[in-house]
């Protein structure tokens, strides 16, 4: 939660109620599973991963879909369908696990169109201080590394700073090294780990609330490290980002367990990469993929339903990831369908719990509920109001790279979210050019419609299609209008 | 090819993609000689401008996608510029050429423009003056548009090198007569004065007509006049010919002191009031003078704190603002951000860039600049005073304050001719004395008292900043600040509590972009304006981003709309079958960079930029940072 224990949010949340967590005493369920809201979408329609694969267009001749967790036999933090190399048994898959932390084994989490290159995330190998070997676990990641016919190495991100990779191995974990990988090349991205971002932001809260520091603000803003952060988890992003792209080699991406930071940059990565992602619903379906159904655990480093909000295990890591898609859009103006709006309200119903969406830990624990069943989706408020989260100035650019700059020159502090509380700072909504773009816009509807009247009314030759008014083949010419 | 001598790669002629390696076999460089001279670009001169010197086999350094270029051309002083004379490969498509300075080329440095003048020795960067030694082999140019050139003389000839190092820095940092300023010559030149629509250009105040325009447009001339008496200038150099003051002051008046001590209007808002200037009387030892001019005062006062005249508040801009020292700091410091050598100081900087900045105070300078504004509104709108600036020579702060006044509460100053003619009333015509605060004729004498300051003129919510100016001071100025009086603390506690309440009360309501508008003056309000600022740096370019993206497809939808509404017209007008209209495409959407229009030529692979730096150190958060994620509990490890 964001300003930790808020009285705002226990509005929404009955306390403690621990029904339908495994925390708590008390009985009360939390409000989604009261909530008796209607909508015309159904929102869990939004996600099929079968089709989003179609999508990408899996099955191929190199990837295959396995339901060998159908039943979350062999990971049961990870979605039922997986996407895995052809030449992988599923008996291969089980071997691999053994080797990977919480038996979360290299999957794909997204294919290039073109130069078939791939993202791949996991969880740390199980190397220990001893150094342990699996064969398995090698040609495993080799298999992968051929998929797309490339001599090139594989190119393993280890999203943690070297020096934590290296203290991992104490607790069992550890990364890939050179001896035992040789197709491989391994770069620590060095983000820190969720504690450092929970502190991180609660430094930000400490400059925003109660008063706006002013004199200082922006060395007070540093010394969070807040945009800090946001820098490195996008720098870690492009980087997977270029390599797909460029069709140097495959990635694989990892962190400890795979379901924190792994998830920030495959996604971001994805949504660098993959223009369908910009649009609500490309975004809807890239959060219920990379974080929902990969096990991100929302439960946990939200805290719903939990009274004890200072745990150790809370963690803004998805503020964090919608942040990096704030600073994006900011870059790109015109690359993305939604609008600011629908990135607040994600983040606003990611603490509320008057929708299902983000409740629980892995999609396991929620079909247990029943939670699809028994809860309002996030999703079907958004896309039966879709007009309000749109962004007028979208351009849909199909196979367009994205790549922001990640300089803190352009990062900035999300003013309109941190500090939306404060009537000083509020943002003018919508702004001026918006604005005045959307009266640019009313404004062209009304003349062409009055052009076809006009038309109807001139002339008795209805059928001519070369005077359609919204045909560019008819536009007079007219460029002389720079700036 | 083209002039372009590739150095580096797999070395001579056909690498295509070159990188720049310092250390080049002279028997490269003869390859590419023979070309060079082929398709040497020629210099382009204007009307009465003149070589001065040259120099041949000059690298341009071009740094490109992190590893640098070298372009082979050759290096050219003239009266008016620095020239780089080579082919840039990467130059425009034709699609940007339109956006191209007709003047003043890419690789054209105008010799007022060079800020400062570095030399590479021996790998060591040192400032470059007066008579040299030992001549560079690299010469680094810092503009003061921020752009950064770097030229590498090492294959150069040696007297060549002495030739153009000692020229360049002769012609930029010698001083200069203002008769020799290049502008003389061309305006002798080149004599034709083309004739302009008086109705679409700028006014220029230079006729009492136009002052007496100005006093109907903002409905001052119930109360105020327009006065001749310092026509030929025979009053006062430094006032301008025509200018407006309060009606019932005499004409005879103005001479007393040389100008000093009258107010002067700079313009009326709506409700009437007004807001005047006045430079402070000159400052005396002598009792007797002192008497004298308190008299003259005391009779000024009379006349304008009379009906119908509102309650005057002053406002003394030389005690209780900015210095202008501070300002010349804080704009030093700040420019220094941007003139950037390097990617590797680009990434190295940006760890702390936010300290940097703040360190610069810059930032903090606009706010204060933009809050005193709008502490002057608060008192014509809200509170119906007339607002009496007070300065040493009425020339610095308070055209700075009065055009910001004006900037927010006249919607006429925001359009194009409207802010070209403030900038006419209040800066040029007002007397700014641009000439010392640029230091144009670079009298070094000065320079020890003399600062350069750079002034921020708009940054209103509507508009970016729009424009500033760089100037001087000399130590008349700096005398009086050792005087500053501070404010009783009560009262300014009081005037607080009014701005607060007047600029929240704004604030609250929608604004009226046709009306008065407020900037935004909280901490995080006040950003960097990236599209000056970092216009030249190829790292900071967002390739298809920035504001420019959304204000392009606003500019297509209005040409749109445009042409829909030009359409309707056409067939309320004629009767006649319509012909079939000429198939044109809508202007393709080109992608800009975020920098545009400064940026076309920076970086043209759609490679993305990898900080190179690494990461500061947490601090007290170390321990945080090497905890696990999670409670550990691997099962059998």
């Amino acid at each position: 939660m964001f300003f930790g224990p808020s009285k705002l949010y226990e509005f929404w949340l009955p306390r403690a109620a621990g029904s339908v967590t495994q925390h708590g005493s008390s009985r009360q369920p939390i409000f989604a599973f009261l909530n008796e809201e209607k909508f015309d979408v159904d929102g869990w329609m939004v996600y099929n991963p079968v089709e989003e694969y179609r999508r990408q267009g899996l099955p191929n001749h190199h990837w295959r879909i396995t339901f060998i967790n159908k039943c979350y036999e062999l990971c049961d933090t990870y979605p039922a369908l997986l996407v895995v190399p052809y030449r992988a048994s599923d008996d291969d898959l089980r071997r691999v696990a053994t080797f990977r932390s919480r038996n979360r084994i290299p999957v794909l989490s997204w294919i290039h169109p073109e130069n078939k290159t791939v993202i791949v995330r996991c969880s740390q190998p199980l190397v220990g201080m001893s150094g342990k070997r699996n064969k398995d676990d090698e040609k495993y990641l080799d298999v992968i590394r051929e998929t797309n016919r490339q001599i090139n190495k594989l190119t393993i991100y280890d999203a943690r700073p070297n020096v934590n990779a290296v203290a991992n191995k104490a607790t069992g974990g550890g990364y890939e090294s050179d001896d035992a990988y040789h197709n491989a090349e391994l770069f620590f991205l060095d983000i820190h780990n969720i504690h450092v971002m929970r502190e991180s932001l609660k430094k930000v809260k400490d400059i925003v609330y109660p008063n706006v520091e002013e004199s200082h603000w922006l060395s007070s803003l540093e010394s969070t490290h807040w945009l800090e952060h946001i820098k490195l988890v996008l720098t870690g992003a492009i980087q997977v980002a270029d390599r797909v792209s460029s069709g140097k080699s495959s990635v694989v991406v990892h962190c400890s367990d795979g379901w924190d930071r792994t998830a920030q940059l495959t996604s971001l990565a994805m949504l660098m990469l993959d223009s369908y992602y910009r649009s609500i619903e490309g975004f809807e379906i890239l959060v219920q993929k990379e974080w929902i159904s990969f096990g991100h655990k929302f439960a946990s480093r939200i805290g719903h339903g939990d009274k004890n909000h200072a745990d150790a295990d809370r963690s803004p890591i998805f503020l964090q990831f919608i942040d990096c898609v704030w600073q994006m859009s900011k870059q790109f103006p015109t690359a993305f369908e939604f609008n600011e709006r629908f990135l607040i309200v994600i983040l606003d119903h990611l603490y509320s719990c008057r929708f299902g969406t983000f409740l629980y830990n892995c999609e396991s624990a929620r079909e247990k509920q029943k939670v699809t069943e028994r809860t309002v989706s996030l999703w079907s408020l958004i896309n039966s109001n879709k007009d309000k989260f749109k962004n007028p100035f979208y351009t849909k650019e199909i196979n367009r790279v994205l790549y922001p700059v990640a300089s803190m020159r352009h990062l900035e502090l999300w003013v309109n979210y941190y500090i939306r509380w404060n009537p000083r700072i509020k943002q003018q909504q919508p702004n001026p050019v918006e604005q005045r773009y959307m009266e640019l816009l009313a404004l062209r509807d009304e003349y062409i419609k009055r052009l076809e009247e006009l038309q109807l009314a001139n002339s008795p030759k209805l059928s001519d299609p070369s005077t359609s008014p919204s045909s560019p083949s008819q536009m007079v010419p007219h460029v002389q209008t720079h700036f | 090819m083209l002039g372009k001598g590739v150095v580096g790669g797999g070395g001579g002629t056909k690498a295509p993609k070159p990188s720049f390696v310092s250390y080049v076999r002279p028997e490269e460089i003869h390859t590419n000689e023979k070309e060079v001279t082929e398709k040497e670009v020629t210099l382009h001169l204007l009307p009465g401008e003149q070589l001065l010197c040259e120099a041949s086999t000059v690298l341009k350094c071009v740094q490109e996608d992190s590893c640098q270029r070298g372009i082979y051309g050759r290096l050219v002083c003239t009266d008016f510029k620095i020239a780089f004379l080579g082919d840039d490969e990467s130059a425009l498509d034709n699609d940007e050429t339109q956006f191209k300075n007709k003047v003043i080329g890419e690789n054209d440095i105008t010799l007022h423009c060079v800020d400062q003048i570095y030399g590479v020795f021996d790998e060591k960067k040192k400032t470059l003056f007066g008579q040299l030694k030992k001549y560079p082999e690299k010469l680094i140019i810092h503009c003061k548009d921020l752009r950064v050139f770097h030229f590498c003389l090492r294959y150069t000839k040696e007297e060549e090198v002495k030739r153009i190092v000692s020229g360049i820095i002769h012609h930029t940092q010698a001083p200069k007569l203002l008769k020799r300023l290049f502008l003389f010559s061309y305006a002798t030149a080149a004599q034709n004065h083309t004739a302009t629509d008086p109705k679409n250009h700028a006014v220029m105040f230079d006729t009492l007509q136009d002052w007496c325009w100005e006093l109907e447009r903002t409905k001052g001339n119930m109360k105020y006049k327009a006065v001749s008496v310092n026509e030929g200038y025979k009053v006062c150099e430094r006032l301008p010919a025509y200018f407006v003051v309060p009606t019932p002051l005499p004409e005879e008046d103005v001479p007393r002191f040389q100008g000093h001590g009258i107010p002067i209007w700079c313009w009326s808002c709506h409700s009437g009031c007004a807001l005047l200037k006045m430079s402070a009387l000159p400052k005396e030892q002598d009792d007797g003078i002192l008497q004298i001019q308190k008299n003259f005062l005391d009779g000024i006062y009379k006349t304008i704190h009379r009906p119908p005249y509102e309650t005057v508040k002053t406002e003394d801009l030389s005690s209780n603002f900015l210095s202008l020292q501070e300002i010349q700091t804080a704009y030093s410091k700040f420019k220094q951000l941007f003139l950037i050598d390097n990617s590797t100081e680009f990434w190295d900087t940006d760890i702390k860039w936010f300290s940097l900045l703040e360190s610069s105070s810059w930032l903090d300078i606009i706010r204060r600049c933009l809050k005193k504004a709008i502490e002057i509104i608060e008192c014509l709108e809200a509170q119906n005073m007339n607002v009496l600036l007070l300065e040493e020579n009425a020339s610095d702060l308070c055209c700075l304050v009065s055009s910001l006044v004006q900037v927010m509460m006249d919607p006429h100053c925001r359009t194009r001719f409207g802010f070209q003619s403030l900038v006419q009333k209040e800066w040029i015509v007002g007397g700014h004395c641009f000439l010392d605060r640029c230091n144009h004729l670079r009298q070094s004498d000065k320079e020890e008292h003399q600062r350069q300051l750079s002034l921020p003129l708009t940054q209103s919510k509507s508009s970016p900043k729009r424009g500033f100016f760089r100037e001087e001071t000399d130590h008349l100025i700096k005398n009086l600040l050792g005087k500053r009086i501070s404010k009783l603390i009560n009262s300014s506690e009081e005037l607080q509590d009014n701005f607060r309440e007047f600029y929240d009360s704004w604030r609250s309501k929608p604004p009226n972009y046709h009306g008065l508008l407020l900037p935004h003056i909280e901490g995080p309000e006040i950003k960097v304006w990236a599209q000056r600022y970092l216009r030249w740096i190829p790292e900071a370019q967002i390739l298809g981003g920035g504001r420019v993206a959304t204000l392009s497809k606003l500019l297509e939808m209005m040409e749109e709309v445009q042409r829909l509404q030009e359409k309707i017209e056409e067939r309320h007008h004629s009767q006649e079958a319509l012909q079939a209209e000429a198939a044109s495409l809508l202007r393709t959407s080109a992608r800009l960079s975020s920098l545009f229009p400064f940026a076309l030529l920076q970086r043209h692979s759609s490679k993305p930029v990898l900080p190179t730096s690494g990461w500061k150190a947490l601090g007290d958060e170390e321990d945080l940072a090497k905890r696990e994620d999670e409670f550990v509990d691997l099962g059998d490890v």
